[in-house]
């Protein structure tokens, strides 16, 4: 077992923002390293600059005894680096044939004709597939790339890097798109690459893969590598170098609230297509969280309740009475609001002023006939604005412009004109800074105080526990974990956590 | 035009008094010119072409002309109104200069062929350009279709539908049928008003245009039908998440394109007055350009009612003031050509506009 490349110190920023804070790693031959690491702890940047992507990354590379420089994807190359990036659709290109797209690396280098006929290149396509013992008939290289399996498209970008003949591959969430039969297969591969030699960096949320293949698990952090782990892992310690310390509110906490009613009863859901079913009751008057690593269900949990996408499985009950919407205007009309993850994205509407964004979810209260009222609009703005403390020279300044507190007091604000049945606030404190997050928080409570059921999904056990009293542990789509924070510990919920690899 | 500035990046430059040129001070940065410029320039440009017409052209100046100009840029500008319900909600109408077309045919079959009185005709255009509208909105928000190549197909569609029942052939008073009979009816007296007849000295087509032009703007800017249907068109999700049932404003907006260009067709039929089968060819490109024009009104930067109707005026202005000058035909298309490219670098290039904010924290 040799080192393949050696990393000393390796740093990288964006501006102001340090993503990586020194990194040391040796990889090795023949062994399948693991990388765990949370939203921002800097696993993607570390890859990109492995793989050439990312430039002008402050450190030493040694590779083969000699320090090296990776500036371009071609050097990476040139230096045996590979990389698998988590996004299929970013690697194979839709139109092109099966075979052209296992030669794309050599078409796009002019290394094949430009005008070669498919005649030509599927003998030279199933060269490249034969690196995975893929044995494709002519008539599927000859197919669509699009009309394949999504893992066997990912399995044409894994015959791309391989054909290279690699020492370090890199493979980042490789299993998202993956069903377990296909993830079982290239676990296979990989284990196959592995016993030939070939350095394996792997990146994962799923505790389980990991304990499966990995031969060594790396937790980073802030830009640093917090542990170093080899099986048997001990998840809690692992977990708990990830996730960090959870951040203390330097403020005292209102008490606890315990609901008593179940106002929102969930049956036999299942929310991701590899997870079992669950059963759970969400209660008025208390904040349930919903902690999980990401792509743990959580956001399929808060959609589906608010009907922006069905659940895999399962139905629901408000009240007693069956619940299914089929939009969020639905789960609206049953007061039922959520303000959703990603604001730029999915609640910010560009130009919009901090009035216009106020008032969109429930126009009707601002306008006679359908005939808009500026000045009950105005009012509305005015409210949310003194309600939240958002800063702000008026109530007509684009919300846009506003910082990423002051934009999330709005978007939340603008729901709590009314007393919602359920609340959900999908990564509230996300790009959030500490003021207003306990601003967010204090609010949070008092509308469960008041007698709404809250649920608040986070990555974040800090915020989950800043925030709630009940706490809902998610993994791989999974419950693991439901109790109330005062009759559980951080430990023991890092804990159930960790039982998802058994 | 107004205050020409040194192009020296003097933003910053304190504003002591420089010693030349004292009468120029020039302290407002470059912004605040290249700004007034996005939100007025449009408007001067207008203001410019009708003064300059009005002082050089005696036969510009008749109000006959005027009303003449308005009637004959009506058609475009309710056709283009139509086509800015289509671009708010995100979209593009391109079937609108079939639709109108197609209206032409209706109303001279319903009157020549099956001898119907003109409210009946009226009726029934309207009808078809509801029912291509709910067509369009079928395809693109059920069947989920992109809007161009949707509205594309629909073009065609309607372009040969309408010829299947007249043979091919433009319907008149005296058409000799199928079956060797002659049409038994002919275009009202009643609908030919349409075009015809005016209220004092304004036109009936101009009181329409006016009439729709004040109704989309005050459903786009002052009802919440409008201000959700600007939200589809920005972010349809975040419409889609805070309530807004995205599809059925799609739809609505669709439906009124087609009834607008419907309404299109009605003055055509009426100032033509038969089913002139090649009718309405030409009106869906300088429909599609008066509204985008519009988007540079103001500054606006979005499709818009004030911006269409002025739009439609200036091309209306420049084809009136270049024919009176004995301007080839041909040269209406470069005048068209050239005013929707000075608009669009007024909205493009000039304007700057907050561009969508993303927190880019790389990762």
């Amino acid at each position: 077992m040799t080192t393949v490349i050696e990393m000393r110190g390796i740093t990288m920023a964006f501006g102001a923002n340090e993503v990586l804070k020194g990194i040391d790693l040796d990889l090795e031959s023949g062994k399948v390293t693991a990388m765990l690491g949370a939203n921002g702890a800097g696993k993607s940047t570390l890859i990109k600059v492995l793989s050439g992507v990312y430039n002008g990354y402050g450190g030493t590379i040694v590779i083969d005894g000699a320090a090296v420089t990776i500036d371009h994807p071609m050097t990476a190359r040139k230096y045996g680096i590979e990389a698998v990036h988590q996004k299929i659709a970013d690697g194979v290109v839709p139109g092109l044939s099966v075979a052209e797209n296992l030669l794309f690396d050599d078409i796009v280098n002019n290394d094949v004709p430009r005008a070669q006929s498919l005649r030509k290149l599927v003998p030279q396509a199933r060269e490249v597939a034969a690196v995975l013992d893929l044995n494709w008939s002519d008539e599927v290289l000859r197919s669509d790339v699009y009309d394949l399996p999504i893992a066997d498209q990912q399995l044409i970008l894994l015959a791309r890097a391989l054909v290279h003949e690699p020492k370090l591959l890199i493979l980042d969430e490789p299993t998202s798109a993956l069903s377990q039969t296909e993830a079982d297969r290239l676990f296979d591969v990989i284990r196959q690459l592995r016993d030939d030699g070939v350095a394996v960096l792997y990146v994962s949320h799923r505790l389980g893969e990991i304990e499966q293949i990995a031969d060594r698990l790396l937790v980073l952090r802030d830009g640093i590598i917090r542990s170093d782990h080899v099986p048997p892992i001990d998840w809690a310690d692992a977990l708990h170098d990830m996730l960090g310390e959870a951040e203390q509110d330097p403020h005292e906490r209102t008490g606890e609230l315990r609901g008593t009613d179940t106002v929102l009863q969930l049956t036999g859901v299942r929310v991701l297509p590899r997870a079992s079913t669950f059963d759970l009751g969400i209660r008025a008057g208390e904040v349930t969280g919903i902690f999980g690593l990401l792509g743990s269900g959580q956001r399929e949990l808060g959609q589906g309740i608010f009907g922006a996408e069905p659940f895999k499985a399962g139905s629901m009950t408000l009240n007693g009475e069956p619940y299914s919407p089929k939009a969020p205007a639905d789960a609206i009309a049953d007061d039922i609001y959520m303000v959703p993850e990603d604001r730029a994205a999915k609640t910010i509407i560009k130009d919009w002023s901090i009035t216009a964004t106020s008032t969109f979810p429930f126009l009707a209260d601002v306008s006679r006939f359908g005939i808009l009222n500026s000045t009950a609009e105005d009012k509305v703005g005015k409210l949310v604005m003194e309600d939240f403390g958002v800063v702000a020279q008026s109530e007509d300044d684009p919300v846009i412009s506003l910082s990423g507190g002051n934009q999330q007091k709005v978007v939340v604000g603008r729901w709590l004109r009314k007393q919602p049945t359920v609340m959900i606030l999908d990564e509230p404190f996300q790009g959030v800074d500490v003021g207003a997050r306990h601003d967010l928080a204090e609010k949070t409570r008092e509308v469960a105080a008041a007698g709404s059921a809250v649920i608040v999904m986070s990555t974040d056990l800090g915020e989950i526990m800043q925030v709630s009293d009940r706490v809902i542990v998610l993994a791989d789509g999974n419950l693991q974990h439901d109790a109330y924070l005062t009759e559980t510990s951080e430990e023991e919920i890092l804990e159930r956590l960790s039982e998802a690899t058994k | 035009m107004s205050i020409k500035q040194p192009s020296s990046g003097a933003d910053t430059a304190p504003p002591s008094k420089p010693p030349r040129a004292p009468e120029l001070v020039v302290e407002k940065p470059k912004a605040d010119v290249r700004d007034w410029i996005v939100k007025y320039g449009f408007i001067v440009l207008t203001v410019f072409f009708f003064v300059l017409f009005v002082v050089t052209l005696p036969s510009f100046r008749m109000s006959s002309t005027m009303f003449s100009m308005l009637k004959f840029t009506s058609v475009v500008a309710i056709a283009g109104l139509g086509i800015t319900f289509t671009m708010v909600v995100g979209g593009l109408d391109l079937s609108v200069g079939a639709t109108a077309g197609m209206a032409v045919t209706v109303a001279a079959m319903t009157m020549v062929i099956y001898a119907q009185t003109g409210p009946i005709a009226v009726l029934a255009v309207l009808g078809a350009g509801a029912v291509i509208g709910a067509f369009n909105a079928l395809l693109i928000v059920t069947l989920k279709i992109p809007d161009l190549l949707a509205t594309l197909a629909t073009m065609f569609l309607i372009q040969g539908l309408k010829l299947i029942p007249v043979d091919g052939q433009s319907v008149s008073s005296g058409l000799i049928l199928r079956d060797g009979s002659v049409a038994p009816g002919k275009f009202t007296e009643g609908f030919i008003e349409i075009n015809k007849g005016s209220l004092g000295p304004i036109p009936y087509p101009v009181l329409m245009w006016a009439v729709l032009a004040i109704a989309t703007w005050f459903f786009l800017s002052r009802t919440k039908w409008g201000r959700i249907m600007y939200a589809v068109g920005t972010n349809p999700e975040a419409a889609r998440l805070a309530g807004a049932r995205v599809g059925r404003y799609k739809a609505l907006a669709y439906i009124i394109s087609g009834v607008f260009a419907s309404i299109a067709g009605l003055i055509l039929a009426s100032r033509i007055r038969q089913g002139d089968i090649s009718a309405g060819n030409s009106l869906l490109l300088d429909a599609v350009a008066v509204a985008l024009v519009g988007y540079s009104v103001l500054g606006a930067n979005k499709p818009n009612a004030l911006g269409t109707t002025l739009g439609a005026l200036l091309i209306g202005i420049l084809l009136t003031g270049t024919t009176m000058m004995n301007f080839p035909y041909y040269w209406q298309d470069v005048v068209k050509g050239l005013v929707l490219v000075v608009a669009l670098i007024f909205s493009f290039t000039l304007s700057r506009r907050k561009q969508r904010h993303v927190a880019a924290v790389p990762m």
